[in-house]
């Protein structure tokens, strides 16, 4: 009957296939839920660090944006900038630096971030690594001396958050005590330097310590993952493995005999907070299976601890996510739920 | 385990229901229509032959075309007219497909064999499976596979335990509520007839919890029934699917690839049960069914309509469409099929017409997979349907086989959860398709 000749009250329907109906989620939605989920952050690493901690996550941002918008152009395909998933790599880089670094450091690292770390590989959903932290691991092996002690003191506390140490951040200190103890130099120094940490556990908590801009403040960074939870924006398994395996080893192995390591500070020190909920979670370069992610927590938290504690840098959170970023699709792959009735 | 003790199965979603734009409306029938399409092909299997011709008179009830085979269903004149053509004609899912086309001549004479008998429950298991295989029943809920096929199990497969779906999970879709609420006793009926074919002491009928008036009222006619169990279930989508069904209702798991007579299970939808019961106790064939039609419509109405009306009829017959109609979906929104014209006619798996404005329709948005996981969560199958579907992107087929591509069962839940909107479970549906083709080929 196609013969006949359809009349102009005839509806032009639509024919695809199913399903039909969608969800009202989209990637903006979650992108800008995660922009938001770092602003009580910000906002206290605007309290702790000052207005540097503005203008170098702004360049952070605008860098980020201006390099996708550039390389999108130049590949004529549809300039994505405004999916807010280029927004969350400049944030994150800028949180992943100390604040007293000169302001082409964050520029330079967005700029890699983005062009090497996200579009070589083909841009959102392709690149295998998190974009962010791969920019900070470009900045730590190119100018690793602004990247270690360009620390800025913060509002109302020192550096190592204790009044009598300065010039280093909470883990170096700890890492540096460590060490004068297995070497035995000034061995009553360190100890006392070790018993202390139990001192530091509200200044970290609440982030009155050294640290980079976006990582001192365990509170603020919880409100926002608590948020993202209640999306169900991030899956709980990568922070429960990651952090949970923190603990486990930290407190084996991160004293002076085994099982006396002081596992709260180890916790609540360093990027831990931020890597945990904020990178690690990363859809894009974390597993989609849930055995997957257990394993990919697990890994992380190993990692990180291995670095910690007998590695050469006081912290292993980025490196530790950037390692475990490259096994997700081989996760993903092997472990595969069993098909229902199989 | 946690997912007996609720009546659910792992997985599945929570679209909005849309069910209360239809719900309350009363089944009304529709009028007679001018003309029906009765395609031979409405079921799973072969394709019937037809009996008649161009210029033969017929009446409402009389078959028009015959079984060519087990798995095959006969066809019926569902007006009284004559018959104007045989020819090939727009069919609902999908391709053109030879249909009878009749002319109705208004007056609706029925078939003599049409009549009631008292006592049909006492007639032979063999008499009542002829009478369906004659009335040309297929499986009501959409999947149309001929209903006296999966009454005749093999020997060696026994069934302990018949389901009756009255989950009706689809969004939007109300018919078979209506029906559970109208016609409570018939069903009861053609259920208890089901049992008896088949020699099987033990009923279940599942109705999801979103339908309290019904379960009340089969409450109030099973409870003497020794037999018969009323199970609520969690309302979730895809509560109604066979072997999700079965597990929520048996702890049973149907084999990957298995149907559910494998552990001793068979379902049958609610509005089949009723078409047995009128094909047994009256020797009506399937000649109407009720149709919810809904969603971007003046009036939403749930309709009885005989089988072969087009969609028109019924689309008018509720003031027509609200602003642009954007897709008109015969079935449900998540599994239904999307139709290029409104005249492609009822057939017997219709279970509703949705339609949905333009504004509802999405644009491609054709994103990368952003691997969050969704679909992994939701699939019912326990599949990873975004590793599938890169797969066969990638042309991988082994690969996408051995993802258990072919285990999917296509009820739409990761495509509609995706936020990339990746269109998920068409790449799995044209894999699974390359995946056949290639296991033929090799075996050639
Ligand atoms: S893969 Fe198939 S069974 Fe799994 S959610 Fe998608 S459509 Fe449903
Ligand atoms: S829901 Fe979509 S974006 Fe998320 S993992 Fe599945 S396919 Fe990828």
């Amino acid at each position: 009957m196609d013969e006949e000749p359809k009349t102009d009250s005839e509806p032009k329907l639509t024919v695809s296939s199913s399903p039909h109906i969608y969800t009202t989620e989209s990637i903006p939605k979650i992108m800008y839920s995660v922009v938001a989920a770092l602003m009580p952050a910000f906002i206290g690493a605007l309290y702790f660090f000052g207005w540097r901690a503005l203008w170098l996550t702004a360049i952070a941002v605008l860098v980020s944006i201006v390099t996708e918008a550039i390389i999108q152009k130049f590949r004529k395909v549809d300039i994505t900038v405004t999916d807010g998933s280029v927004i969350v790599t400049g944030i994150l880089l800028a949180f992943n630096l100390p604040a007293g670094v000169p302001w082409w450091i964050p520029a330079v690292g967005a700029f890699f971030a983005v062009a090497i770390g996200k579009h070589a590989f083909g841009g959102l959903g392709f690149n295998p690594m998190n974009p962010a932290l791969l920019g900070r691991a470009f900045l730590m092996a190119s100018w690793p001396v602004h990247m270690t002690t360009d620390w800025t003191n913060p509002h109302g506390g020192t550096l190592s958050g204790l009044a009598a140490i300065t010039g280093s951040t909470p883990l170096a200190v700890v890492k540096d005590a460590m060490k004068d103890i297995s070497d035995g130099v000034n061995v009553e120094g360190a100890q006392s330097v070790l018993e202390s940490t139990r001192d530091l556990y509200f200044p970290l908590f609440w982030g009155r310590v050294g640290g980079c801009i976006g990582e001192t403040s365990v509170l603020l960074l919880l409100i926002g993952a608590i948020y993202l939870f209640y999306k169900r924006y991030i899956p709980y398994q990568i922070p429960v493995a990651y952090i949970g395996s923190v603990i486990i080893i930290a407190w084996i192995f991160g004293g002076e005999g085994y099982f006396s390591g002081d596992w709260i500070f180890h916790v609540l020190a360093g990027g831990l907070i931020l890597g945990a909920f904020f990178m690690a979670t990363d859809m894009v370069t974390s597993p989609s299976s849930p055995k997957g992610q257990w394993i990919f927590g697990l890994g992380c938290g190993v990692i990180t601890m291995v670095i910690r504690l007998v590695g050469g840098y006081p912290e292993g959170v980025s490196y530790s996510i950037l390692l475990m970023n490259l096994l997700t699709p081989l996760l993903d792959r092997y472990t595969r739920p069993k098909v229902f009735g199989a | 385990m946690l997912h007996i003790l609720q009546k659910t199965f792992k997985g599945g979603i929570h679209p909005p229901e849309n069910k209360d734009i239809s719900a309350a409306k009363p089944i009304e029938r529709l009028p007679l229509p001018g003309y029906v399409v009765i395609p031979l092909q409405q079921h799973i299997g072969k394709l019937s032959e037809a009996l008649v011709q161009a210029g033969d008179d017929v009446v409402t009830g009389q078959p028009v075309s015959k079984a060519s085979g087990f798995v095959s269903l006969p066809s019926h004149s569902s007006i009284s007219g004559k018959v104007k053509s045989i020819e090939s004609f727009p069919h609902p899912l999908g391709q053109k497909v030879p249909s009878v086309i009749i002319e109705g001549d208004g007056e609706d004479r029925m078939s003599e064999q049409i009549k009631f008998q008292a006592d049909y429950m006492s007639l032979p298991p063999d008499e009542m499976k002829r009478r369906i295989t004659e009335a040309g029943i297929a499986g009501m809920g959409g999947a149309t596979f001929p209903t006296h096929v999966k009454l005749s199990p093999p020997q060696d497969k026994p069934i302990d335990t018949v389901i009756l779906n009255g989950a009706e999970c689809e969004p939007y879709l109300t018919a078979d509520h209506r029906l559970m609420i109208e016609h409570t006793e018939e069903i009861v009926e053609g259920f208890r007839i089901i049992l008896r074919i088949l020699g099987v002491s033990r009923g279940i009928i599942a109705i999801e919890k979103n339908k309290p008036d019904a379960i009340f009222l089969f409450e109030k006619f099973t409870k003497d029934d020794p037999n018969l169990e009323l199970l609520p279930l969690k309302v979730k989508y895809p509560q109604g699917a066979e072997k999700q069904l079965i597990f929520a209702s048996t702890g049973r798991r149907v084999p990957a690839g298995k149907l559910p007579m494998e552990v001793r299970c068979l379902v049958h939808n609610v509005g089949t049960a009723k078409a047995i019961y009128e094909a047994v106790a009256y020797q009506k064939p399937l000649i109407e069914r009720v149709v919810t039609v809904t969603g971007a419509v003046k009036e939403p109405k749930n309709i009885r309509a005989r089988i072969g009306t087009p969609l028109r009829n019924l689309i008018e017959f509720c003031g027509g469409f609200v602003g642009t109609p954007g897709k008109v979906i015969m079935g449900g929104p998540m599994m239904g099929v999307a139709q290029y014209t409104i005249d492609v006619p009822v057939i017997k798996g219709t279970s509703g017409v949705v339609v949905l404005p333009s504004e509802q329709v999405r644009e491609m948005r054709l994103q990368p997979c952003i691997n969050c996981g969704r679909c992994v969560k939701v699939c019912p199958m326990n599949i990873m349907p975004n590793l599938a579907a890169t797969y066969i992107e990638n042309n991988l087929w082994e690969e996408a086989k051995s993802a258990g591509a072919l285990d999917c069962m296509e009820c739409g839940s990761c495509g509609y959860v995706c936020p990339a909107g990746r269109n998920i479970l068409h790449n799995i549906r044209f894999g699974k398709f390359m995946i056949l083709e290639q296991e033929k080929a090799s075996k050639n």
